[in-house]
């Protein structure tokens, strides 16, 4: 190997490096920011404080918000993973004709901007009487994370040795007791990455959840949003901040009661063929 | 072979195995998720009924049936946001696309499993934060008191500050940063799908990196290529968030004006004009594109 040869993989490297910080920097900002100590900011900060998360924390409009968010997120994980196993197991399962067009149906929401969804939803919903409730965004919530929910679920389904549910019935268990107590507990890592998909992606929906809900039953991204437009403090850093650890957390917690690179499965794959 | 986290994003496992794949399961089960995309598709159709009934000012309730509102889309006013929505959604694919392949081939094909684990929690760590919280991150960068200009003054390199955001410039960063991940997902597991055989091949017959790589890497990576070109494109073409924070308004994409229209304006018929032109264009692309990725892996 030629010196050109090296000088091309370290030139590569770096700019592989260049790039990943591109992507992490600004999140780094939003750290820094977030304990500045003047309304406006200054980098490096002139002082530090902790007085934007206090605020962030005792600003009512965003304590009513963070409440709707754990409302609508804990009903939209309840509703979404029984619709998912339910879908799944009749689409793998299933005495079903035209298995991919089902599929696809279930999956489209994926395709469908959230300006269309939310506009469409807001009509709907005006014209039902249910906008001043929480069941819309609940109902857009389910219909978003169900294409991951299914998809998590499907490849669980998909890998489940059916041998171990055949022998449970010959031993003699009726049809509910084997989906109780064999297939429901090896899905295990599917529902779990399922659950991961539905609380994140509907702890921060922003764009259809805009559209549809009212200073009352907002959710946290849009209350943020709404203060970032009106005030330029370093309130939303804090809450950004906050967020950011919060997420952080629920996938470390994730992380230990589930192997995480069983639901990201690109590294185990290159050292498999590596070896 | 990799059961990976792109694969959310891929078509569905091609058939059921139904047979011998366990206990039979009643096809009436599928009936409450098709019962809940029944209802958005409900909603949906209330968007398509909209956009075809006149506006009255200052009232919610609608006219007669009009094709108005569709005239209205390419209106003077609002071709701006038409040109600006596609010429940001190309140069956002373009530059996307070249920023994001070198992450991708790292991940994929980097030696050091360490770093490739580094990179993949880097590269996935945008996904579990939203979407406000990243585009909030870039307005604190650019902005006149943001990070760059702050540094740029102190260091009297400028003496007023450079105007990043608010600008189509700096809304095309914020869209860049916000579609990698995804495109470094939809490459990587490209990348990962080629034997490296051929790669090993190509050099073992002499070729040096440079042609290995052009000859053949890059296109055995097409199929990702493309898909991650149509993924991108299709998102940045109904972005939201980042052109309104980004743009200030001064900067519109036609989620913009759905948006100013609908919640600003209450003019939902024409709001609705508009969302069918993006929802129209998304589906015409996708399918375009997904037929050409269905050719170029016939030919591969």
């Amino acid at each position: 190997m030629g010196p050109g040869w090296v000088l091309g993989r370290w030139a590569g490297r770096l700019l592989v490096a260049g790039l990943v910080a591109f992507m992490t920097f600004p999140t780094l900002v939003v750290f820094v920011a977030s304990f500045n100590d003047t309304a406006i900011l200054s980098f490096p900060p002139q002082g530090y404080s902790l007085r934007w998360y206090a605020n962030a924390l005792t600003y009512p409009q965003f304590q009513r918000a963070a409440v709707n968010s754990l409302l609508v997120t804990l009903a939209t994980a309840a509703l979404a993973l029984p619709l998912g196993i339910a879908s799944v197991l009749a689409l793998e399962r299933g005495r079903l004709r035209g298995r991919a067009f089902w599929a696809a149906v279930l999956l489209s929401p994926l395709i469908i901007p959230g300006v269309v969804a939310g506009l469409g939803l807001l009509i709907l919903g005006a014209a039902i009487g249910l906008l001043q409730s929480r069941w819309p965004l609940i109902f857009a919530h389910v219909v978003l994370v169900l294409p991951f929910v299914i998809r998590s679920l499907w490849v669980s389904l998909a890998n489940l040795d059916p041998n171990l549910e055949r022998a449970a019935a010959s031993l003699g268990a009726g049809p509910w007791r084997v989906f109780w107590r064999i297939t429901l507990p090896l899905l295990r890592p599917g529902l779990f990455a399922a659950l991961l998909f539905a609380v994140i992606i509907s702890l921060n929906e922003f764009v259809v959840s805009l559209f549809i809900s009212t200073r009352v039953t907002e959710i946290l991204p849009v209350a943020m949003f709404t203060y970032v437009v009106n005030y330029t403090d370093p309130t939303i850093a804090a809450l950004s901040a906050l967020f950011i650890l919060g997420t952080f957390v629920i996938v470390y917690l994730a992380d230990h009661v589930l192997d995480m690179s069983a639901v990201f499965q690109i590294a185990h794959g290159r050292d498999r063929e590596r070896a | 072979m990799a059961r990976d986290a792109t694969e959310i994003l891929k078509e569905p496992p091609a058939t059921g195995r139904a047979e011998g794949g366990g206990p039979r399961v009643p096809a009436l089960c599928l009936l409450p998720g098709l019962l809940a995309m029944a209802v958005f598709a409900l909603a949906l159709g209330a968007l398509f009924q909209y956009s075809l009934l006149e506006f009255i000012p200052g009232s919610l309730r609608t006219g007669g049936v009009t094709t108005g509102n569709f005239r209205q889309v390419v209106a003077p006013q609002y071709l701006r946001a038409i040109w600006d929505t596609i010429a940001l959604s190309l140069a956002t694919t373009v530059l996307t696309l070249l920023a994001s392949y070198p992450v991708a081939y790292a991940l994929a094909r980097g030696r050091s499993p360490v770093l490739r684990s580094l990179l993949l929690v880097l590269t996935l760590a945008p996904f579990f934060t939203g979407a406000i919280v990243r585009t909030y991150a870039w307005i604190l960068v650019l902005g006149n008191a943001g990070f760059i200009n702050s540094l740029l003054l102190k260091a009297g390199l400028l003496e007023t500050p450079y105007q990043m955001i608010f600008t189509t410039q700096g809304v095309l960063v914020g869209l860049v940063h916000f579609s990698m991940p995804v495109m470094i997902l939809i490459l990587a597991a490209g990348i990962s799908h080629i034997d490296p055989t051929y790669e090993r091949a190509a050099v073992s017959l002499g070729a040096n990196p440079v042609r290995t790589f052009l000859r053949v890497t890059l296109p055995l990576s097409m199929p990702g290529v493309i898909s991650g070109f149509v993924v991108v494109f299709a998102w940045t073409f109904s972005a939201f968030p980042t052109p309104e924070l980004l743009g200030g308004g001064r900067v519109k994409m036609i989620a913009n004006v759905v948006k100013d229209l609908a919640l600003d304006s209450f003019n939902w018929p024409g709001s609705a004009a508009f969302a069918v032109v993006a929802l129209a264009v998304t589906f015409v692309l996708v399918a375009v594109v997904a037929r050409s990725v269905e050719r170029l892996g016939r030919h591969a």
